[in-house]
């Protein structure tokens, strides 16, 4: 993802000259092909991510559309007043681009984990939170982001990540993407677990359940739409991230739910991670089988609820 | 071309606007029940010589891109930039008595755009700097010509980000950035310098590598002075550390730190009316 982001930033910069980069002291060699091209338009900050995000706020107070990028928490919760405050209050086109997002960087130790971002971001009015699925949601989500009148958030995984679409997606804030077809439960992936979703699905498949993958790259504002048709038609929606289960994208479909007038046909499944800090060292493979963010855990918590329902539902059915 | 440059700034014009604007914060703050009088009252010279010996703006025109920018980024002192806006022609002065009135424009601390000539929504400290520092940057690559002014409290450097951005300034050699101190000594419960060791406040600036000087924060000729020689020529971005009086004008008000929380009640509005020869 984060080689897609230099390439379609670099793109983006050419076609729009209002384009500016900010970096708070990372990015190294990535970067330098936007550099020699527009070394006026590429602005490292420094380890200052408070004051780079205000001036990328007063950026765009002067008309510019000013990306700013570093490692997720340093970019979310380390200058949160100044995104709450400069950004969204005065409603201005910065785009915030985190790298690393949910366990990405497990192996740097939980100061560089990231599970509580889409929570702390989602919150503040007028802010759009977007989390690709793969390399080739993350370029459109730029050219999505950069087009934006408002403030938008895109939280990246890493880099090198399996790239899951055919071909570059159509894509639309807040419309999210039917990748596999199904008929009995709903696998709604935001961000980086979306290879993992695929996965999943493909697990439950072997077992004789015919789950739909959707890349809901939008937490923020939701895809109502998808999710009432979702809710009417499946047994299960299970909401897949690597981010706490509290409040981050299932917490934002559990709201959803609670307000709806009519309690929805599925059940609604969080798959996220723990309320809890990752101490042990390990990697992002190692953080996800921590928190039971492989596909076997995801299908069979899918299959447990599954099975719960398709047996509550029976006496129904033969009344 | 600057303003400063062509026009013959009249102190005793300037003087009289002062006090205008010093009796409507005490009136504001008596009606509306509002804190932060003394605070707003000591700002009051540098907002004048900013707004009427310095700036480059045009009342009727607010959105120039060319405009110099004015960011009071002490923003809980609202008052006395709503009436410096309102007395210089930005809005009718009969909306500064709506001040606090419930779905009215002027809140405490401004918001975004609330009134023509607001240039940024203040009042969490730490922030007018940063984005001063994003506008001129901005400006740079938009090639122009303007220069910002930002308006801070010397209880605010206390916050982190002010000096974050005060590294990243001279780094970019932005000499068309001017920060103004109102050092009053004074924050919401003590001495500025007892809370934190803020002294030696110019030498400090000076080390981030800017070009400081003091002055006199209550005279108008050395304000508009200092203001009006931005850019300096050395390079560097200005730190003005302004020596002010908390409570300014208002002689039961000034050094007392009171009056960060109290408003005037009738006897006393009155007697800051006639100290301030308006009655």
């Amino acid at each position: 993802m984060r080689n897609a982001f230099a390439a379609e930033i670099t793109a983006l910069a050419e076609a729009d000259e209002r384009v500016v980069m900010l970096s708070a002291d990372i990015g190294n060699r990535l970067f330098d092909n936007y550099k020699a091209r527009f070394p006026n338009r590429f602005f490292n900050c420094g380890v200052a991510e408070a004051n780079m995000m205000s001036m990328a706020a007063g950026m765009a107070f002067s008309g510019l559309r000013p990306v700013a990028y570093t490692i997720t928490p340093f970019i979310t919760t380390r200058c949160l007043e100044q995104i709450r405050v400069d950004v969204c209050y005065h409603n201005v086109p910065v785009t915030i681009v985190g790298v690393g997002g949910g366990l990405s960087y497990a192996s740097l130790g939980a100061t560089h984990h990231s599970c509580e971002d889409i929570a702390f971001l989602r919150v503040l009015p007028h802010m759009t939170v977007i989390c690709p699925g793969d390399a080739l949601e993350v370029g459109q989500a730029l050219r999505a982001a950069i087009n934006h009148d408002g403030p938008v958030y895109i939280r990246l995984g890493k880099k090198g990540e399996p790239v899951v679409h055919q071909q570059v997606p159509e894509f639309t804030i807040g419309k999210a993407i039917i990748l596999r077809e199904g008929s009995d439960v709903c696998l709604l992936s935001t961000g980086n677990l979306l290879p993992t979703a695929m996965r999943a699905a493909e697990e439950l498949e072997s077992g004789g359940v015919s789950a739909q993958v959707v890349s809901f790259h939008t937490v923020k504002p939701l895809d109502e739409a998808l999710l009432a048709e979702a809710f009417s038609k499946f047994t299960v929606v299970a909401t897949l991230e690597e981010h706490s289960l509290l409040g981050g994208f299932g917490g934002s479909v559990a709201e959803w739910m609670a307000d709806q007038l009519r309690p929805p046909r599925a059940r609604l499944c969080r798959i996220g991670t723990a309320d809890e800090f990752l101490h042990e060292a390990g990697g992002q493979a190692y953080a996800r089988e921590y928190f039971g963010l492989t596909p076997e855990s995801i299908a069979r918590k899918v299959l447990d609820m599954h099975g719960a329902t398709a047996a509550d539902q029976v006496p129904e059915v033969t009344v | 071309m600057r303003v400063a440059e062509s026009q013959r700034v009249d102190l005793a014009e300037l003087e009289m606007q002062a006090r205008l604007i010093r009796a409507k914060l005490a009136e504001m703050s008596h009606q509306a029940k509002t804190p932060h009088l003394g605070s707003s009252l000591s700002c009051v010279d540098i907002l004048v010589a900013a707004y009427w010996g310095v700036l480059a703006i045009d009342p009727g025109k607010p959105a120039d891109p060319d405009r110099d920018r004015f960011i009071l980024s002490k923003g809980h002192a609202a008052p006395a930039l709503y009436a410096a806006l309102a007395y210089k022609g930005f809005f009718p002065v009969e909306l500064l008595d709506t001040f606090t009135q419930a779905g009215g424009r002027l809140p405490e601390q401004p918001s975004p755009g609330c009134v023509p000539g607001m240039e940024a929504a203040t009042g969490s400290l730490g922030h007018g700097l940063s984005l001063g520092l994003g506008m001129a940057l901005a400006g740079r690559l938009q090639e122009r010509q303007y220069r910002i002014f930002v308006a801070m409290s010397d209880g605010e450097c206390n916050e982190g980000s002010v000096w974050e951005a005060a590294m990243l300034a001279p780094a970019h050699g932005l000499d068309n950035v001017a920060v103004i101190v109102d050092y009053n000594k004074w924050q919401a419960t003590g001495r500025s310098n007892e809370i934190m060791a803020l002294s030696p406040f110019r030498q400090k600036w000076e080390a981030f590598g800017w070009s400081a000087s003091e002055v006199d924060g209550h005279d108008l000729d050395a304000l508009v002075s200092a203001m009006s020689n931005v850019p300096d020529g050395s390079g560097k971005p200005v730190a003005i550390i302004a020596h002010t009086v908390k409570g300014k004008g208002i002689s039961f008000m000034e050094d007392d730190n009171n009056w960060h929380y109290r408003s005037p009640n009738a006897d006393e509005l009155r007697q800051a009316r006639v100290e301030l020869g308006l009655v």
